[in-house]
């Protein structure tokens, strides 16, 4: 690769042995990829979680450093964690913070997981501890070169706000974090950036679940290619995008799409479309009908235990969404409901009375991570319902044993109050 | 014996030799499979219940979580990485997850190692020198 001065320089350790590491893990990086050459970047989202037993044995015997170094920059040398060059914020954590105990996490698990916030928090790391960091402040700039991770915030940086970056690791975001550095490949170059698949909508698309759906759809027939979405005939909002975003990363590997008229590197259908060959591919309701018989095909059991909302991880408007269906009622005894927002937003909810709300129901608002990053669901739980299509393609491969329906939060809901699944198919 | 040889891109330099796993179904990271064991977990995946670990993973791509880089790191600390990765997709976490498993990697292969390779077959990888040499288990 041909680096510049300032790149030579931490190359050969006048910045420290962190920088050297964090340069040198980004070097074998950019050969693997091919790239020639780096892009700087001021805009980093990355993970320091430590509660995986794999690396908290790491951080009992070399703590932070040890963390940092061997998951952060591949490095077997120990090295100290400096403070970072690129502003940088956490994703979603590990553990619920806040009912920890509760849960049954092991105290040296909570002890550590305190210890690594402060630890990064004062080598500038954010802990904004959510997979939705656009919706709590990071919300990037149209051409804005990124080194983010969590594939739903990188498709959703991509798309709808024209930030550039590609779908990076644990240790690339975090070696970007120390050098300000990524290598320029892939979606950093703007020549990569326009559609090669079109989708025609031959039905409306309007709803969550519609989204969920088309997403999950696209995904699997786009793998990794970039979609266009030609025919939908209503503007989606945040959550919408958010949702379609996080399930076409699920099915597929899909790091951009555009609409055109409604994301911001697609004025028209024109400007959005590779020049050449593309597929044309029909999206109607046979192709909706499939999508949803793949995501609900491993449930069977109609009497739910679990609802699990939030991922990503909720807006204010869907929390609120929530806690309207819920106000004045009473989820089943036999159920639990966990509701997920960025405990930014969380604040406001239990500011504005809705968290009041969905406690009197008997439901939770809970913050910093999800049940198939933490692992955690609540005892016992079998039968799960989800308005999330990533929720319920990822949760039976990490909870083994447990099966997910997949609906709208209409029907998620309902299925908390009577403790039945009556999800009906589009 | 058969051998085939194929030639290719270097992603991370090394050799080594095992029995191929091959996937024509792209291979997820973390919510894909289990790093303590190797084991393909992904519920609708040909795979599902195969462990990668000792092999060489013969597959189109990776696909899904931007933890695939984290969990094949986790993989290796648990001794469990494949052997070798041979694959026709280049992405950033597939070329990520290589460099952190720290086994040989190739790609770029001048035929579809998908076509050539079948699970089973006994691969050698030489992926400085951007050589695969494939000796067909049917008739070893």
């Amino acid at each position: 690769m041909i680096l510049t001065d300032a790149e030579k320089a931490m190359l050969d350790g006048a910045r420290g042995p962190a920088h050297r590491k964090a340069m040198e893990l980004l070097i074998r990086y950019g050969e693997a990829l091919g790239a020639e050459r780096f892009v700087e970047t001021r805009n980093v989202a990355t993970v320091t979680t430590v509660t995986n037993p794999i690396v908290r044995k790491v951080a009992l015997e070399h703590g932070m450093d040890g963390v940092f170094s061997r998951f952060n920059l591949d490095s077997d040398e120990i090295v100290p964690t400096p403070t970072f060059d690129a502003p940088a914020c956490q994703l979603i954590h590990g553990i619920y913070r806040t009912e920890a105990r509760e849960f049954g996490v092991a105290e040296d698990a909570i002890r550590l997981h305190d210890e690594s916030e402060q630890y990064f928090g004062r080598r500038g790391l954010q802990m904004l501890s959510t997979c939705t960091p656009y919706q709590v402040g990071n919300v990037p700039t149209l051409g804005e070169h990124c080194a983010w991770m969590e594939s739903s915030a990188v498709v959703y940086c991509n798309s709808v706000l024209g930030g550039r970056t590609n779908t990076e690791g644990r240790e690339s975001t975090s070696a970007a974090a120390v050098t300000g550095r990524i290598p320029y490949w892939g979606l950093h170059v703007p020549e990569n950036r326009t559609g090669d698949l079109l989708f025609r909508a031959e039905i409306d698309v309007e709803s969550m679940r519609d989204w969920g759906l088309f997403g999950y759809y696209v995904g699997e027939i786009a793998e990794d290619g970039i979609p266009v979405l030609d025919g939908v005939r209503t503007t989606p909002n945040l959550p919408r995008l958010k949702h379609f975003g996080a399930s076409a990363a699920s099915s597929g590997g899909v790091e951009l799409f555009h609409i055109p008229g409604v994301t911001p590197e697609a004025p028209n259908l024109g400007s959005a479309l590779r020049r050449g060959g593309t597929e044309t591919h029909a999206y109607g309701a046979a192709e909706r009908r499939l999508a949803y018989d793949r995501l609900n095909s491993g449930a069977s059991d109609p009497n739910v235990d679990f609802i699990m909302l939030g991922c990503p991880h909720d807006s204010i408007e869907q929390v609120w969404e929530a806690a309207r269906l819920l106000d004045g009622k009473r989820i089943s005894a036999n159920v639990n409901l966990w509701i997920h927002a960025p405990r930014a937003i969380k604040e406001v909810a239990d500011r504005s009375g809705y968290t009041a709300i969905i406690e009197s129901a008997g439901a939770r608002l809970l913050s910093d991570t999800c049940p198939a990053i933490s692992r955690a669901v609540p005892k016992g739980a079998k039968v799960v319902a989800t308005d999330s299509a990533k929720q319920a393609h990822y949760l039976p491969a990490i909870v083994l044993g447990t099966q997910a329906w997949f609906g709208s939060l209409e029907e998620c809901v309902n299925a908390a109050l009577t403790g039945r699944w009556a999800g009906e198919a589009p | 014996m058969t051998t085939i040889v194929l030639r290719g891109r270097c992603v991370v330099p090394g050799t080594a030799a095992g029995k191929a796993l091959v996937s024509r179904e792209a291979i997820s990271g973390w919510g894909g499979m289990d790093f303590n064991t190797g084991v393909i977990t992904e519920r609708r995946h040909p795979l599902h219940g195969e462990s990668f670990a000792g092999r060489v993973l013969v597959f189109v791509g990776a696909k899904g979580s931007s933890g695939w880089s984290h969990y094949f790191n986790l993989a290796r600390h648990a001794g469990v990485a494949p052997k070798a990765m041979i694959f026709n997709r280049m992405s950033t976490k597939v070329a990520l997850g290589a460099v952190v498993s720290r086994v040989p990697a190739i790609t770029e292969l001048d035929a579809d190692p998908l076509s050539v390779i079948e699970t089973g077959d006994w691969v050698e990888i030489d992926a400085g020198q951007g050589l695969v040499t494939v000796t067909k288990a049917a008739v070893r």
